[in-house]
């Protein structure tokens, strides 16, 4: 059954997708930052009604550094479409997805706690899992899994 | 001592236009907010204008843990993310690194953990029933759904040595198989289940009182619901008959007869309801799972494949290969080749999502979670807003917001 709206996608998308494959049943799609919006304008009208989740990768050496990584759901189709793009460590920025999907708003929030991704137009971007006033994003891979940041000192 | 703590959250608003508002904070430390959420409201009188609601209370870094962990000893991590139903968990985490891995697992482990996804299940929705009841004052019915859920604690006790994080399932197998007359203990508890359960219909379903607290209570319509990324018994008590059991069977599922029950207009009665009934459902899978054990369900329980099942212990001391597959998997973990992956089952809470990333190895580059509770949080304020302050604690409680699996 998926297989049907894999092809049309891929078909519609063609000239916005750089590359377009199959990944353990899931179709991944990998496309430039500035297709995002009309990508999941053109997933959401195929019936891709579930925004599953937003997160990134962090590939330090690489450049663009980070891997933005969002996961969707088809309540028709039942299958599943991942979008991924890349975007670099000087301008962690890519489009929000929450004039689409009212799930986006927490976590874009915690993506950029973790991340420190920017969803432009998102207005929301307090600390969701963090506490006001973390410094640094613990996910990226140069954030010391021991360093620690306590809100109330610890007792002596 | 002059010691200041800061504010941990920044609310996102500290007035409203009615100037007969007030603000007030609900939790953390509050009792109907199960301990880790926080809900600023906004009141007049004592109506809910505006909630704006935190979570992050019971946050502990587990992505980040993950990231220098063997593949194998995540399993005791993911256990904590829904602590209710943990061997749920356990198997959708295990079934991801399987397909990374291209493991196909054994009959008896699928219908294993098909029967134990369904028996964690039963007691998930049991503690979340129990809890909203007793919340609500239905002391006794928390103490019969408490005591049948006990039963399932223990019995899962006798197969995996623990009540509550089990640490049971293994990639490419489980930890071991059925101890003798556990089958015959389960069909006893299930009998009593629907004595117990049969109780709790007696007592609260035609009940004046938790009628009026439930009805037309936390309303939430299928349009919004999927918009703000509900799954599960929530987006079902709307009516949608959705679940990934049906959807896009896994385990051993599409061999199973059941029926998705949905609500008709979303409420926190419906809410109840669709967990009563899905609990019957489950009951039943279980006993259809018993039968599949015995047809088909013969035979080893651990895939034979060295990149991730362990040899036996007997082997591991008589045979140098063994030993240094048990060496090896112990110190590098299992290797998992280059690639990544988004696998999903229908938890107890809706859709429980694993992406991982590997770069090859025994350790995993990235593990991320899709947590169905930490989605249902974001859209929390939808249910809260409109209702009265006394709401708010019917409808959390219906939401089953677990902070484990929320806060990762």
């Amino acid at each position: 059954m998926g297989a049907d709206v894999f092809d049309l996608i891929r078909e519609r998308l063609a000239p916005r997708v750089r590359e377009a494959g199959l990944s353990h049943g899931i179709l991944a799609l990998q496309i430039a930052p500035a297709e995002l919006l009309p990508v999941v304008q053109e997933l959401k009208a195929q019936g891709f009604d579930l925004f599953l989740d937003v997160t990134a990768v962090d590939w330090p050496g690489q450049d663009p550094r980070f891997e933005v990584v969002w996961h969707f759901y088809s309540t028709t189709h039942k299958v599943r479409v991942r979008v991924k793009t890349r975007v670099a460590e000087q301008d962690p920025a890519v489009d929000t997805l929450v004039p689409l999907y009212g799930a986006a708003r927490i976590m874009e929030r915690e993506c950029h706690d973790m991340y420190g991704i920017v969803f432009r137009g998102n207005a929301d971007l307090r600390p969701i899992l963090l506490y006001e006033g973390f410094v640094g994003h613990p996910l990226r891979k140069d954030y010391p899994k021991q360093q620690e940041q306590p809100l109330v000192p610890y007792r002596k | 001592m002059d010691l200041k703590i800061p504010n941990p959250v920044r609310p996102a608003f500290d007035k409203v236009d009615n100037p007969d508002a007030i603000i007030v904070n609900i939790g953390p430390s509050h009792p109907a907010t199960h301990g880790t959420v926080q809900i600023i409201a906004a009141l007049d009188g004592e109506k809910v204008l505006r909630t704006d609601v935190h979570c992050g209370y019971l946050h502990r870094g587990f992505e980040k843990e993950c990231e220098s962990h063997t593949w194998h000893n995540l399993i005791p991590y993911v256990d904590r993310l829904n602590y209710c139903s943990a061997l749920i968990n356990d198997f959708a985490y295990c079934e991801a690194v399987e397909k990374l891995m291209g493991v196909e697992i054994t009959p008896r482990c699928k219908y294993l953990r098909t029967l134990l996804s369904e028996y964690s299940r039963l007691a998930d929705h049991m503690t979340c029933i129990a809890a909203a009841l007793m919340e609500l004052g239905a002391m006794t019915a928390f103490l019969y759904l408490v005591t049948i859920r006990d039963y399932v604690y223990e019995h899962l006790a006798d197969l995996t040595g623990a009540r509550v994080t089990y640490s049971y399932g293994r990639i490419g197998g489980l930890a071991r198989d059925l101890p003798d007359g556990w089958l015959r203990r389960l069909e006893e508890i299930l009998v009593q289940y629907d004595e117990w359960v049969g109780r709790i219909h007696a007592l609260v379903d035609r009940n004046r009182i938790f009628i009026d607290r439930m009805r037309d209570v936390g309303v939430i319509s299928t349009a919004d619901a999927i918009n703000w990324g509900y799954t599960g018994p929530i987006l079902r008590s709307t009516g949608a008959p959705r679940d990934l059991r049906k959807d896009t069977p896994y385990l051993a599922y599409a061999e199973l007869d059941f029926e998705v029950p949905v609500g008709i207009k979303g409420d926190n009665y419906d809410r109840y309801f669709v967990r009563m009934r899905e609990m019957d459902e489950s009951v039943h899978m279980i006993r259809q799972c018993v039968d599949l054990l015995d047809e088909k369900g013969q035979g080893p329980i651990n895939v034979d494949d060295r990149r991730c099942t362990f040899p036996e212990k007997e082997l591991v001391y008589t045979e140098i290969e063994s030993l240094i597959t048990h060496f090896k998997l112990v110190m590098d973990g299992p290797n998992v080749p280059a690639g990544e992956v988004y696998s999903a089952h229908e938890a107890a809470n809706g859709e429980l999502g694993f992406y991982l990333v590997s770069t090859g190895g025994g350790v995993p580059y990235k593990v991320h979670v899709r947590a169905p509770s930490f989605v249902h949080i974001g859209g929390t304020h939808l249910m809260l807003d409109g209702y009265q302050l006394a709401d708010i604690v019917p409808t959390f409680g219906s939401i089953n917001m677990i902070g484990g699996e929320c806060d990762r």
